[in-house]
């Protein structure tokens, strides 16, 4: 055993370090530090910025014009990128249906599709729940009917992340009844341009709007946008969820949160005057989490260093659960620092450039939203809930 | 970073669990935690023979030059077993501090010793006033000719009845809770002014209460420098909270293997209770739980051997003996609750690893104690 980061990966390190501070535009990293709102463009524009470099695809083999990068050289690239402020680059394209592309889909739809993504040409988005499907998403009912070369998908998609900007929807849809629900779900990938999709924007508690329900009414859909096999589609979003073994743990983010938070308790002030990271109350809370922080950093390398070569075992599920309650925690705690302060909605303070009063600190402008906004960590990407039944009943087999 | 064993800590680890499993089962376990001495001399010979009692000495003194994680090897398949074996007290504490601080003449005289399986050890640290806090020495040494001359009461030494040599901490200069002033001294377990009250501890390992009394020593019982022993305690400490941490994830592993079993096996209401999703998400916690603490086991092994600084060794140890004792109470309290009657009674040996994951956060320094320093540490980062 030895937990020291290898001499080459140290300069990997460095390398990426230096790329960021010379790339990354500094407006665009001060909104992500600060918590202020990011646009669609910020997104597109460090993408692209990656994507010059040869890094568009951190987690993409070579083949498909990915990096080719380690386990370790992905996780040092992530913890190098949210430590400078980048945004986060858009899962659903890189790292949710590209691998189902790359493993399932056929040449053409790699050649299509592949690039476009990674170049920040294409904006994806997902259509998985629906109303009446949320943890159990096999019950699924938006319909794909084949009528000669086409799909006719009609139904409803719901909690789709930033679909108001989105190129292409991957979706599951249901092209048979029969057998057990999982049987006949299909996976379709379908332009959002094409008449009879509407998107209508749900407004989260948070007040912001970055969920959509997303309708389909007679929408017509090449059969060439399949991937794989009719009614396989099940398998592929299985492949999709278990592909992505780290990504929900989120370590380089919240180590990055976490000193963010230790920065507002010491601006702060506590009943007595003095900076409220002096309160052992409030300063053993912040402790625990990074204990926890650390366990799951340990966690997420040991996943990542044993590779491919084992079997999927708790992993997912244990850094989905542990990652999500500690961005929960640190939210909140956040939030708790700013006191009375965090009261004051100010959305308008949110956008950079805001020029007016702010109430308590500029830090305390998203703290209660962001609390808010995140509760969403335990409830999205199979719920906590969903992820025990999975230790319990997949790997412990009760 | 690699988090692989090398082909010889792999075989270390197996030939550990066959042990574990062939000649240390439960009911041996019973009949030795009942015995007189409180461990088997059969299996110390049995570690020696394996080259346990040696695996971090260097090789000059029959060791094999071994680190930290030869002992967190060494250590989980222990948990795993609940073995009772002074190997903490002996090899890790009082082998550690003389391959680290002691003189060549101590080295030699101790170390093939203790290799050998012919010496016990236990280091008589923590006084009554003391809890946690390393540096609350009031025990003393003064100088008389060419030795010195130890007063003082040492609380809770792990084996100090079964050792044959103790290594004493004694302040020679300092008020109480001075960080210098303290020092090391090996004393001779039946040396005059000496006494010992051994008991049983709640886990079924042994302790000692010490009385030093006008206790007289020569001027090389001195391990280390006069006054200034104070970073190798607390390196010494930071190496048996590593092992505690391996020995707790052994001990979690195969409790939450053996919970596991029980809700497969026990029916009520016509099924097997882990049926039942309550059930079932609280042994998912304890799965998890228990996978985190190795996490920080392993932390805890690469630190107290090869940190950067004292600063961020004790850090992170501190971090690391944290969430390990928060998961061992989990675990523990988990498997008890999980076994049902069963899980209280004497005749499971769930109650018995749940008792030795409680006592496991009691030592040296419990969960809230290291939270604490990883949260003092706050202040100054």
């Amino acid at each position: 055993m030895d937990l020291n980061y290898t001499p080459e990966q140290e300069a990997f390190r460095q390398e990426v370090r230096a790329f960021i501070q010379a790339e990354l535009p500094p407006e665009i990293a001060h909104k992500v530090k600060n918590r202020l709102r990011t646009s669609k463009e910020d997104t597109v524009r460090w993408q692209q910025i990656l994507y010059k470099r040869g890094w568009g695809a951190p987690m993409w083999p070579k083949e498909f014009g990915g990096t080719g990068w380690d386990a370790i050289q992905q996780h040092i690239f992530d913890e190098e990128c949210t430590a400078a402020g980048a945004p986060r680059q858009l899962d659903f394209g890189l790292r949710m249906v590209a691998p189902v592309i790359m493993a399932f889909g056929n040449r053409e739809q790699q050649e299509y599709f592949l690039p476009r993504i990674i170049s920040g040409e294409h904006w994806w988005c997902q259509g998985y729940s629906e109303p009446g499907s949320g943890s159990d998403l096999a019950s699924l009912k938006t319909r794909a009917v084949r009528e000669g070369d086409n799909y006719i998908v009609n139904g409803q998609k719901t909690w789709n992340t930033l679909g108001h900007h989105a190129d292409w929807i991957f979706c599951l849809v249901r092209t048979s009844t029969e057998g057990r629900p999982q049987q006949g779900i299909s996976f379709l990938l379908i332009d959002m341009k094409t008449p009879g999709i509407t998107v209508r924007p749900i407004i989260m508690l948070d007040g912001e709007h970055e969920i959509n329900d997303v309708f389909f009414d007679n929408v017509q859909v090449p059969v060439e946008n399949l991937v794989g096999e009719e009614n396989k589609g099940w398998t592929y979003a299985k492949f999709l969820l278990g592909h992505e073994r780290t990504g929900q743990a989120n370590v380089g983010a919240w180590k990055a949160l976490h000193r963010r938070v230790k920065e507002i308790a010491r601006i702060e002030k506590g009943d007595d005057g003095r900076p409220l990271i002096e309160n052992t109350r409030f300063r053993d809370k912040l402790a625990q989490i990074e204990v926890e922080l650390l366990a799951l950093e340990m966690t997420c390398l040991r996943v990542l260093s044993a590779g491919d070569k084992k079997a999927p075992g708790p992993e997912a599920s244990l850094l989905k659960i542990k990652g999500s309650e500690i961005g929960q925690a640190l939210f909140e705690l956040a939030m708790q620092a700013c006191g009375h302060a965090a009261l004051a909605y100010l959305p308008e303070a949110l956008e950079a450039g805001y020029t007016g009063d702010f109430v308590g600190g500029p830090h305390a402008a998203p703290a209660a939203m962001d609390y808010f906004n995140t509760r969403k960590f335990s409830i999205y990407g199979g719920s906590n809930e969903i992820q025990r039944n999975i230790i319990s009943q997949m790997v412990l087999g009760l | 970073m690699d988090f692989n064993l090398t082909e010889e800590q792999q075989q270390l680890q197996d030939m550990l669990h066959r042990f574990v499993a062939k000649d240390y089962a439960f009911d041996k376990r019973r009949q030795i935690v009942a015995s007189e001495a409180g461990y088997s001399a059969e299996a110390w010979r049995t570690f020696a023979e394996m080259g346990l009692l040696a695996v971090t000495f260097p090789e000059d003194f029959g060791g094999l030059g071994g680190n930290a994680f030869d002992t967190l090897v060494v250590m989980e398949a222990f948990g795993r077993g609940l073995v009772v074996e002074p190997y903490l007290a002996t090899v890790v504490l009082c082998g550690g501090l003389i391959r680290d601080a002691g003189t060549p003449a101590q080295q030699d005289a101790l170390l093939p010793a203790i290799a050998g399986g012919e010496l016990l050890m236990a280091f008589a640290h923590y006084e009554r006033d003391s809890r946690y806090a390393l540096n609350n020495v009031a025990t003393t040494a003064e100088r008389s000719g060419d030795g010195w001359v130890l007063n003082g009461a040492k609380t809770v030494v792990l084996h100090g009845a079964q050792a044959g040599k103790l290594i004493v901490s004694a302040r020679t200069g300092g008020g109480q809770r001075d960080n210098d002033g303290i020092s090391l001294f090996l004393v001779d377990a039946d040396a005059a002014g000496v006494s010992r009250r051994g008991y049983a501890t709640q886990d079924g390992q042994r302790a000692a209460e010490i009385e030093l009394q006008d206790v007289r020593v020569d001027a090389d019982a001195l391990i280390g420098e006069e006054g200034n022993a104070l970073p190798l305690i607390e390196r010494a400490i930071d190496l048996g909270i590593a092992a505690l941490c391996a020995e707790a994830v052994g001990a979690m592993d195969s409790l939450n293997e053996q919970t596991l079993e029980y809700l497969k096996t026990r029916k009520q209401f016509g099924v097997a209770i882990g049926k039942f999703q309550v059930l079932q998400h609280r042994m998912a916690d304890m799965v998890i739980a228990a996978q985190q603490a190795r996490s920080m086991a392993i932390l805890a092994a690469a630190k107290a051997q090869y940190a950067e600084s004292a600063a961020e060794r004790r850090h992170l140890v501190s971090a690391a003996k944290t969430l390990v004792g928060q998961s061992a109470r989990a675990v523990g309290q988990g498997a008890v609750q999980l076994h049902g009657g069963m899980g209280v009674t004497d005749e499971m040996p769930a109650s018995h690893y749940f008792k030795r994951l409680t006592m496991i956060n009691a030592t040296f320094g419990d969960a809230d104690h290291h939270l604490g320093k990883v949260s003092d540490a706050l202040l100054s980062a």
